[in-house]
């Protein structure tokens, strides 16, 4: 800014004036200055809070998602006698197992090997009970620890045993990453798929994905024309519209979902006006399964797809669909070439914002949803509050988080950056 | 100017508040933690209250449970919990990582006061209870189920079924309704070949099974007849009948459970909460709190002093005892994780 103002003044102006001209330039730099300033410490606070309340979390997340020192920290020898394993198509070499016997001696007299054990217990099955009881098994010294580690426990001659604990030695892993898109590496450190009965995430993924786009779906279905209503009816019965649209949005979201249980169930309101409108014989079941989930969610999130449709709907004026109209276009063609493109920033803005809400939604599908239902965010809170695996749940974190962010720039490109989050 | 005077009350905040924890730390009430709702309203009534009037200063506060939280308190410095109630798998998991203080049995009665199961390293039992089969008796007027079998049988019971929505206590059930003998569970649990079993004998019901996550679920769906049989926790049903339900439980086959007292490691207090445990491991005392709730005490002493119509109610009546199995804290420690991935996936499908 302040290059436009040094250009001219000095090849122009007098040697008084120049001195002038200085001064005033000074001037104006320091109140340019002082106006940045001035500008900035008005942000500072939420850029700030932006830094603590979102890049710190999230950056803690993502560390979190590779971040692997459990065996590390607690096996410090056998993490470092590992560079002696060339061949890994083969049981490591003998000064391996010494290395790990030490380690687990150490280790269980600190009280630290149970750390360790959850560690390789994520990896290999009864990864625990291996390291602990094997350790409690050991002698003080032995000839040979191979022998030794061997015959405490038969599973320390299997090379899929030390090629998990190979693979956790740390400080950075893709184990956690890869259990969640279903991967995992064999013995040979090779990526193959999860074993079918374990594998889940790709389709906990897809169900989200699919959970959050028919919300959307119906929620555009259902808005839009709510949102036509609000637009172009007098503001008198238009405000009292509004406020029907706003009450259930001013509800807590716990006590909606737990209304459409009520409402829901065999015996419900809903099913005994069914049944008295003769529309079934029988109750038909409408909670706990993926139906519920779609008519409560869809409630939950209407007012986030109604209320940017409307703003948009109400800044457009008629006079275009009236010119259209009159220059001999039929209703259809001037409502779908002369009044959608304009509201394509409503639409856009409300079926992002709706999808990207409904992508982490948790308690809606935890309350109303089947086992068959639950979505991403029910399996990182089961990690994080269940069996304390931060990893696999920083890992899913990340997961979806990658996936929102590049059907994100997909959806940009498609509707040509029309709207911009933030 | 500024900056020093900054300095100054930073360091004096800093000073104060060193001096106030210190204080704190050295000079704090007993603080118990339990699990809120009615049965700490009980606990408070019977234990917290009486040792109060006797001199004992405690405060009480509750929590949801979690080992996490437990590591963050150890690992936060000075712990401001000195006597926490755990699950099973909080007491193993706890104390293997030194979270707890080793329990001297000899303050608070020694080991032959206490029921087997309810002696640990690092925790004294507090309390029993079972997950039973209960069943809404007024549905069920005919015939009362007598089993697990009876549960997955929807011919002769047609209706839904609720269960536990994860691996625990869900397989367990399901081997037995397939003959497996109760003492025999875990052992064919163990193996790849009992989990394939008890998968596909959920199979058989799992289109009628509702599934519940939370422990005031089940009764809920008992009374709203959206199930007519379900797993559930006996002291649940007790609380319904107090409401004027009419539920029945199956004691046959049911998994009880225990938790546990601890105190935690590094407790300014563990004077006072040795004072603490010995009482509530008392007879007389424990022996009042299964009639506030249908839970079953840690000291067989104190089930002469129950009324023996509350006592058949209980889980840690013999009768009732005999026909149930304890819930295998060190199976599920190890095999959670890879179960619960298992049963997500066959859930969805």
């Amino acid at each position: 800014m302040g290059s436009e103002v040094t250009a001219t003044p000095q090849t122009t102006a007098s040697r008084g004036d120049t001195v002038a001209s200085r001064a005033l330039l000074r001037q104006l730099r320091r109140a340019e200055r002082r106006r940045q300033w001035g500008a900035f410490a008005l942000v500072a606070p939420l850029v700030l809070f932006l830094i603590v309340a979102m890049v710190l979390p999230i950056g803690d997340m993502l560390r979190r998602a590779v971040d692997d020192p459990e065996i590390a920290d607690v096996l410090p020898q056998v993490t470092r006698a590992f560079d002696d394993w060339t061949d890994h198509g083969q049981l490591p070499p003998d000064s391996v197992f010494a290395a790990l016997a030490a380690d687990m001696a150490s280790a269980r007299a600190a009280g630290t090997l149970p750390i360790a054990a959850r560690r390789l217990n994520y990896a290999v099955d009864g990864g625990r009970s291996l390291l602990v009881n094997s350790a409690r098994r050991l002698p003080e010294t032995a000839p040979n620890w191979r022998d030794t580690l061997i015959a405490a426990d038969p599973r320390w001659g299997e090379l899929d045993v030390w090629a998990a604990l190979y693979q956790a030695r740390g400080p950075l892993t893709d184990f956690f990453l890869l259990a969640a898109i279903d991967m995992q590496r064999d013995a040979q450190g090779d990526l193959t798929a999860t074993p079918a009965d374990r594998a889940i995430y790709r389709d906990v993924l897809a169900r989200t994905f699919e959970i959050a786009g028919a919300v959307t779906l119906l929620c555009l279905l259902l808005g839009f024309p709510v949102a036509y209503l609000l637009a172009n009816l007098p503001p008198r019965r238009s405000n009292l519209l509004m406020i029907l649209v706003l009450l259930p949005f001013w509800t807590s979201l716990l006590v909606r979902t737990a209304a459409w249980v009520v409402l829901l169930q065999e015996n419900g309101l809903v099913n005994q006006v069914m049944m008295m409108l003769g529309v079934t014989e029988a109750p038909v079941r409408l909670v706990y399964n993926r139906i519920g989930v779609y008519i409560a969610m869809t409630h939950v999130l209407l007012p986030f797809m109604i209320l940017p449709i409307y703003s948009v709907m109400r800044g457009i004026s008629p006079v275009y669909r009236k010119a259209a109209l009159s220059l001999g276009a039929t209703p259809t063609t001037a409502f779908l070439r002369v009044y959608l493109p304009q509201t394509l920033p409503g639409l856009a803005a409300g079926v992002l914002l709706v999808f990207i809400m409904a992508l982490g939604y948790y308690i809606t599908p935890a309350l109303i949803g089947g086992a068959g239902d639950q979505m991403v965010s029910y399996f990182i809170a089961f990690y994080t509050t269940d069996t304390v695996n931060w990893g696999m749940a920083a890992a899913l974190g990340a997961v979806l988080l990658s996936a929102t962010l590049l059907l994100y720039w997909v959806y940009n490109r498609l509707v040509g950056g029309g709207v911009r989050l933030g | 100017m500024t900056t020093t005077m900054m300095k100054k009350l930073t360091g004096l905040a800093a000073g104060l508040a060193v001096a106030a924890f210190s204080a704190q730390a050295m000079a704090r009430d007993l603080s118990i933690v339990s699990w809120g709702g009615a049965y700490q309203d009980a606990q408070k009534k019977i234990y917290f209250e009486p040792l109060k009037a006797a001199g004992v200063a405690l405060t009480d506060e509750s929590w949801d449970g979690g080992i996490g939280v437990l590591r963050a308190k150890i690992e936060g410095g000075q712990t401001p919990w000195d006597v926490v109630q755990v699950e099973s798998e909080e007491l193993v998991l706890g104390c293997e990582e030194g979270l707890f203080e080793k329990l001297d049995f000899a303050k608070i009665g020694g080991k032959d006061a206490y029921l087997p199961a309810a002696v640990h390293d690092c925790g004294v039992g507090a309390i029993v209870y079972n997950f039973v089969l209960g069943y809404d008796k007024d549905k069920l007027k005919d015939k009362a189920p007598t089993g697990w079998a009876d549960f997955f049988d929807t011919k002769t019971f047609p209706g839904k079924r609720g269960l536990r929505q994860g691996p625990k206590t869900t397989l367990e059930i399901a081997l037995m309704a397939d003959g497996v003998a109760p003492a025999d569970v875990y052992k064919v649990l163990a193996t790849p070949e009992g989990v394939d079993r008890a998968f596909k004998k959920l199979d058989e019901i799992k289109a009628e099974i509702v599934w519940w996550k939370a422990g005031a679920q089940p009764p809920q769906l008992l009374a709203a007849g959206e199930v007519v049989m379900t797993s559930v926790y006996n002291g649940r049903i007790d609380a319904a009948n107090k409401e004027g339900r009419h539920f029945g439980i199956v004691w046959n086959g049911s998994l009880y459970t225990i938790d546990s007292w601890v105190i935690m490691k590094g407790s300014p207090n563990v004077d006072a909460a040795y004072k603490f445990l010995a009482f509530v491991g008392k007879p007389e005392n424990q022996a009042k709190l299964p009639l506030a709730i249908a839970y079953g005490v840690t000291n067989p002493a104190a089930s002469p002093l129950i009324p023996a119509e509350r006592l058949k109610e209980l889980p840690t009546d013999p009768a009732n005892l005999g026909v149930s199995i304890e819930l295998s804290t060190a199976f599920w420690i190890e095999n959670v994780d890879r179960l619960t991935e298992r049963f997500n996936k066959w859930a969805a499908k």
